[in-house]
């Protein structure tokens, strides 16, 4: 049977040079919920929260994530009460059909800070911000890169001309990004006191996209290792069973 | 009492009562069980096909379960497919399963397409078993395709957008078929609207044509490891329960290393670009075709002519069809096929290779090392299956599985004739 797994993995060889995507030589983080019992950590998961709302979202939407799924963060239903309430959420239309402006509600989609992709577009020299619910999934490289692009402003080498509206940045593809730099450390305080460098704030808020990418990770990985305890057990049983079935029968393999 | 009307032969009084009227019971029994004789010699090589059976199972399943949440819309399927992601309860998994159950169906029929290559399954009588095999490839291919479009990314836009215009090469009337395919001038709503219509229909002519592939088998059996054909009842076993505990074994390591992928990583066989939606304004740096539809896309890309390109790589598929007729030799099993056993290796590299080259940039050595590969693709099938007839002189053959050609352990070259068939 062991011919067959390697013929299985032998097969998968030629495909790991394409499902990494972009070659982007980055640094890599070993990140809590890496392998297949990682987890994600939750205060690093809050810190980055705040990066996230108190930084990105004034260019980045993350309309996928509803407040309601901070509870995977480890707050309770008050605090997502409260924590949404801060922003407005346009609803509408009223029995008067008219638009109106109320609190946000736990049910509520993260607020997008554009009605649209072109006011986020005339907004930003016509650069459009990506919503960044999918991010770490949709870049080859995942968190690594996430984490990678976001400490990789540095300055720019002499010869290169660095046009008006483009910023220098060591990770991403073709060094040139319409991103201007946004972590230069201290820019959040940390309720827990962190120390709220580049690297920290860097790494909190990849934390944070990447549980926003993925949030049923935990349960996904979880129920893998009962699905695979499972069927190998279920394989140990069945493979018993065939040898006493075919222990009758002479084989003359080739 | 007497009765003229043949009674089954189930002793459980329920099933004797149905099976007498429609005799369901007695054709199970006669596919895949006691009534159904198999050769003792099969190898787990002839798993693969009860795997590929359940594989389209779980894909039927799957996908109706999303269909169910799904919305074939622009402005809506890539949401549609979040929200089964996040909100619909058990949806990340259907959707993962769905997702890489796409990629291990056609690794499990590309197994189950080598084996036959290496055993000679093809040949004489099981031609049109074979045919059929191609068939539901070919269905497959079609049913993956439209099935990437769906969930509206940037790589299933273009995607799309690419494949449907290997249709405008064919002279005049190309640019009318593809509007016609696309319902339109270009990938829109139409388009993602008769791919859903489509990609839900195939997969159920796909179970169709198995069933024909099943009829096939039935007529001669399965082939086996030594290609001959057997004669004596002492070299055959019921499939049941012989077969169906040995494929219930094969499916739980098959499901384990499914497992692996669903649940510990379940993006690494697609792009991370399809996480982007689709957006007709900007294309992807690099168009690439899922990994199964890879090699076929490098022997598109190794003719710098886009019609000869297109009509390579649809002939490429095409010459799987007459396969039995270019392969001569009567002898089946690669196994007393010293030379074909040979080339039978460099046609399996050459064609991981051409899998290889279809996903990296058609730049430098590549474009040399996909025309070299593509090359060979043509002349493995054209010149050295009808070739291998002529120079190779296959080993003797046994009569029989007990032949004592075999208890004996070696099995020396023996002039082709002075082979004693039956």
């Amino acid at each position: 049977m062991h011919k067959l797994l390697v013929i299985l993995v032998l097969c998968l060889f030629p495909l790991a040079s394409f499902s990494a995507g972009p070659a982007v030589k980055g640094e890599t983080v070993d990140w809590s919920f890496n392998g297949p019992f990682g987890k994600f950590n939750k205060s690093s998961l809050q810190r980055g929260l705040q990066v996230y709302t108190e930084v990105c979202s004034s260019c980045h939407s993350l309309k996928y994530i509803a407040y309601r799924n901070l509870s995977d963060l480890g707050y309770n239903k008050s605090e997502i009460k409260a924590f949404a309430s801060n922003f407005t959420v346009t609803d509408g239309p009223n029995d008067d059909g008219e638009m109106f402006e109320r609190p946000g509600m736990p049910a509520d989609h993260f607020v997008s800070p554009y009605p649209n992709m072109n006011a986020a577009r005339a907004a930003n020299g016509g650069a459009y911000p990506p919503d960044l619910s999918l991010i770490t999934k949709a870049r080859g490289g995942g968190a690594d890169y996430l984490y990678s692009l976001l400490i990789g402003y540095k300055k720019p080498p002499e010869n290169l001309d660095v046009r008006e509206g483009l910023y220098y940045n060591k990770y991403y593809s073709g060094n040139l990004i319409a991103m201007p730099q946004p972590l230069y450390g201290d820019d959040v305080t940390y309720a827990d006191g962190t120390k709220a460098s580049i690297e920290q704030m860097a790494s909190d808020v990849t934390e944070f996209l990447a549980w926003a990418a993925e949030p049923e990770m935990e349960v996904r990985k979880r129920t893998g290792i009962a699905a695979i305890t499972f069927l190998l057990i279920m394989a140990v049983l069945s493979y018993l069973a065939k040898q006493q079935i075919w222990a009758n029968v002479k084989k003359k393999q080739i | 009492m007497k009765s003229s009307i043949p009674k089954s032969q189930f002793k459980n009084p329920v099933i004797n009562w149905i099976d007498t009227r429609l005799p369901i019971f007695t054709a199970a029994n006669e596919a895949v069980g006691t009534e159904h004789p198999t050769p003792k010699n099969l190898n787990y090589w002839w798993n693969f096909g009860s795997l590929a059976g359940v594989t389209l199972v779980i894909m039927i399943i799957t996908g109706i379960a999303l269909a169910m949440n799904y919305t074939a819309h622009v402005d809506h399927a890539f949401d549609s497919v979040e929200r089964i992601m996040r909100d619909v309860n058990g949806g990340w998994l259907i959707r993962y399963i769905h997702m890489n159950g796409a990629s291990f169906f056609f690794i499990v029929v590309y197994i189950h397409m080598a084996r036959s290559l290496y055993y000679g399954s093809y040949k004489a009588p099981r031609e049109l078993l074979w045919i059929l095999g191609v068939v539901i490839y070919l269905l497959m291919m079609a049913t993956a395709f439209l099935g990437y479009t769906l969930p509206w990314g940037q790589m299933s836009f273009w995607g799309a957008t690419v494949i449907t215009n290997f249709f405008s090469v064919i002279p005049f009337v190309g640019e009318p078929i593809v509007n016609w395919l696309l319902g339109g001038y270009t990938v829109d709503n139409p388009t993602l609207n008769r791919f859903y219509a489509l990609h839900y229909l195939l997969p159920f002519v796909i179970a169709g044509v198995i069933l024909l592939h099943i009829v096939a088998l039935h007529r001669f059996g399965s082939n086996n490891p030594l290609g001959i054909d057997i004669n004596n009842d002492k070299d055959m076993i019921p499939f049941h329960p012989y077969y169906t505990i040995k494929d219930f074994f094969g499916l739980a390591v098959f499901l384990a290393v499914f497992c692996i992928f669903v649940f510990f990583l379940p993006n690494f066989l697609g792009h991370p670009d399809n996480y982007v939606p689709a957006d007709s304004m900007s294309t992807p740096a690099h168009i690439v075709p899922e990994w199964y539809l890879s090699p076929f896309y490098a022997i598109l890309r190794a003719v710098p002519d886009k019609l000869l390109g297109v009509l390579a790589m649809f002939g490429a598929i095409g010459i799987l069809f007459i396969l039995p007729w270019l392969d001569r030799s009567p002898v089946r099993s690669a196994h007393f096929r010293p030379l074909y056993k040979i080339f039978y290796i460099i046609f399996i590299i050459n064609m991981l290779g051409l899998g290889y080259l279809g996903v990296q940039n058609p730049e430098g050595i590549y474009i040399i090392l996909g025309r070299v590969c593509t090359a060979w693709y043509f002349i493995h099938f054209l010149i050295v299956m009808p070739l291998l007839n002529i120079i190779e002189t296959p080993m003797a053959l046994p009569k029989s599985l007990s032949d004592p050609i075999f208890s004996s352990g070696s099995s020396g070259m023996a002039p082709a004739a002075s082979r004693s068939k039956k």
